[in-house]
């Protein structure tokens, strides 16, 4: 690894707390770290810990009680909702753990949903889509709908969604959490790949030691706490 | 586009919920424009009512008549066209529940007055021509199966006795607003019995129809007519033919208004039940709501979406229950000839079919949207796992 790679998320001194009633339920405590380009990060913690929520946070979809988050040169913590809206179009690739596609559309309208939101055509919009998924190895599958697939594929239909905008980051949360062993593996060797092939910079929350084995980075939450300094992946 | 491909999917993809709703709609739709069918045509003898007729009966009440006499005064007033009188007969055909209106009038006005009950001239002349003859319009004639040069009997019930009738003419309306149910006599062979029987009650009619030359004189008409005879035995009240007719309505007001609010009861029903499906469908696709808002799209494209979802279901029910009711509403009309002579599905009924299923999609959408809009993105996607 080499160190002259430029940061892509600067994290500093972020603290997090929902409420609960008139309960203040506090989540993250001064969260603080970098993430440089073409990064694959594992973020790691039992369940509880607050993941999630800092992900969410990093992909702009929450909104943090003190600190400053910034990807790329922006400043996310300071956007309004419709900023965010449109920063998150542009800069982020999202893959969950459920997949969440959307049922009445077939995977190539999946993939092409977010497209909507750039100025591309309908013709490139198709091209792009057809693209991604024939990255994933789904090309044959596009005209079905998500139903109609298995996890591992449904999967790999939200992958080829997340990365046809070409985004500047890729956040996972738990991605192969609802995966059987085969179908895990698969789309930990397709991340992989993003990250390897494309220079894809990956934020994937995980809490299975499988999982985070493909990382180049494991970062450790705790009770909020971010436990330990980064170590690198002994494997 | 692609939110009009996901509202459309998302609007059939429960097939049975989808059905349902759609055919609660249509049912809604139906009963509400069957019900405003009914009051309108209620109300169709006030919309049929000329603007150059007025009608003039005692000012007391209409059970009293008026002197025949009054017929030359009124006629010699500025703007008075035409005058033509008549009563209320009040006759059965063989029994209560063949019920249809039956009238003494003039016979050589009443139909230069009234060119919407189209009568051919031969027809017309012989009708003149005999003292017990009648005209019946073309459905109740139907009804009957009478045919020219028949004679009808009718049992008085104000005039007792029984009265035979001979069957000179029948008329057709102009037009299909125009009431085909009515029996017409001369006034003159009521009135000749009367005078045998009980010469005070001769002479009298129960209302005059006066043609005047343009509408906007119909004021200053009807004020000279009941001026002509303030401070007399029987003082007038004069009005045009619709606010006449309006009268009579007005009786049975409390019925119209019972109908008229059952009507729009079926429709806050339904707009509950559509509510009730926008809201159980949204909760279920908050994970899809959040998504799309995840990838960037933004409040007004999650309104597009449930809005236009609502509008895709209630616009469909509507459309089956607008069709549905051309042919109720014939067979409506045909069981109930009796009551509604004119039974027809008008172009305003049609249009508060789609102001109220455009208020149902509205309102029903209305909740769910702001709930899907106001979700944080990060709760609506817990809601998944
Ligand atoms: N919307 C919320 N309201 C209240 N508490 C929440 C909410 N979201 C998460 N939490 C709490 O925050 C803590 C961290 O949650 P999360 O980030 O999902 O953890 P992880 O992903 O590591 O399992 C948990 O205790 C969870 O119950
Ligand atoms: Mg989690």
């Amino acid at each position: 690894m080499t160190d002259q790679k430029s940061t892509i998320v600067e994290i500093r001194n972020v603290y997090k707390s929902y409420h609960r009633q008139s309960l203040i339920v506090p989540v993250l405590y001064d969260i603080t770290f970098d993430i440089v380009e073409g990064e694959f990060l594992a973020l790691m913690g039992p369940s509880g810990s607050g993941k999630t929520t800092l992900l969410n946070l990093i992909a702009g979809i929450d909104k943090i009680d003190k600190g400053t988050i910034r990807v790329g040169d922006v400043d996310i913590t300071t956007l309004s909702e419709t900023e965010l809206a449109h920063w998150r179009a542009n800069h982020v690739g999202f893959i969950f753990q459920f997949y969440n596609l959307i049922p009445v559309l077939k995977a190539i309208e999946n993939v092409e949903l977010p497209l909507h939101l750039t100025s591309l055509s309908k013709k490139e919009r198709h091209l792009h889509a057809e693209m991604a998924l024939t990255m994933v190895g789904l090309a044959h599958r596009m005209d079905h709908y998500p139903g109609e697939m298995s996890g591992g594929e449904q999967q790999r239909v939200a992958i080829a969604r997340a990365i046809v905008t070409d985004p500047t980051i890729l956040v996972a949360d738990e991605p192969t959490g609802d995966l059987d062993r085969v179908s895990a593996e698969e789309i930990l060797s397709m991340i992989e790949r993003l990250n390897a092939e494309m220079g894809k910079t990956i934020i994937m929350v995980t809490h299975d030691p499988r999982a985070a084995q493909r990382a180049k980075i494991l970062r450790h939450l705790d009770k909020g706490y971010l436990n330990d300094d980064a170590s690198q992946n002994p494997l | 586009m692609m939110l009009l491909k996901i509202l459309f999917r998302n609007a059939f993809h429960n097939k049975l919920r989808s059905s349902l709703t759609i055919l609660g709609i249509a049912v809604a739709i139906l009963a509400f424009g069957l019900l405003r069918t009914v009051i309108s045509s209620w109300y169709s003898g006030v919309e049929a009512a000329s603007t150059t007729r007025l009608v003039t009966r005692n000012a007391i009440s209409i059970i009293f008549p008026l002197p025949i006499a009054y017929q030359e005064k009124i006629r010699q007033i500025a703007g008075v066209k035409t005058v033509s009188y008549g009563n209320w007969f009040g006759g059965v055909y063989i029994e209560e529940k063949n019920f249809f209106p039956n009238f003494c009038v003039d016979p050589k006005t009443y139909f230069q007055l009234y060119p919407e009950f189209v009568l051919d001239l031969l027809q017309q002349k012989a009708f003149l021509a005999d003292r017990k003859g009648f005209v019946a319009g073309r459905k109740l004639a139907d009804r009957f199966s009478w045919k020219i040069g028949d004679t009808v009997t009718l049992k008085g019930t104000i005039y007792l006795g029984n009265w035979d009738f001979v069957l000179r003419g029948i008329y057709h309306g102009r037009d299909e607003t125009i009431d085909e149910t009515q029996f017409f006599f001369h006034w003159n062979y009521l009135n000749e019995v009367i005078k045998k029987r009980s010469p005070n009650w001769a002479d009298k009619v129960g209302f005059y129809m006066i043609g005047i030359s343009r509408p906007d004189i119909a004021p200053d008409v009807a004020l000279a007519i009941d001026n002509a005879f303030k401070n007399s035995l029987a003082e007038t009240l004069t009005e045009t033919e619709k606010a006449f007719n309006q009268g009579f309505i007005a009786m049975s007001g409390a019925i119209v208004t019972a109908i008229q609010m059952v009507s729009f009861v079926v429709i806050f029903i339904i707009m509950a039940v559509v509510a009730n499906t926008m809201a159980m469908t949204t909760r279920e696709r908050t994970g899809d709501y959040s998504i799309i808002k995840t990838l960037g799209f933004g409040a007004k494209d999650i309104t597009i979406l449930i809005f236009g979802e609502s509008l895709v279901i209630t616009a469909t029910g509507c459309i089956i229950g607008v069709i549905l009711t051309f042919p109720a509403a014939k067979a409506f009309g045909h069981s109930l000839a009796n009551y509604f002579p004119v039974f027809l599905v008008s172009a305003e009924t049609i249009y508060y079919d789609i102001a109220a299923a455009f208020l149902i999609a509205v309102l029903a959408a209305i909740i769910p949207t702001r709930h899907a809009i106001r979700i944080r993105i990060a709760a609506g996607l817990r809601r998944i796992g």
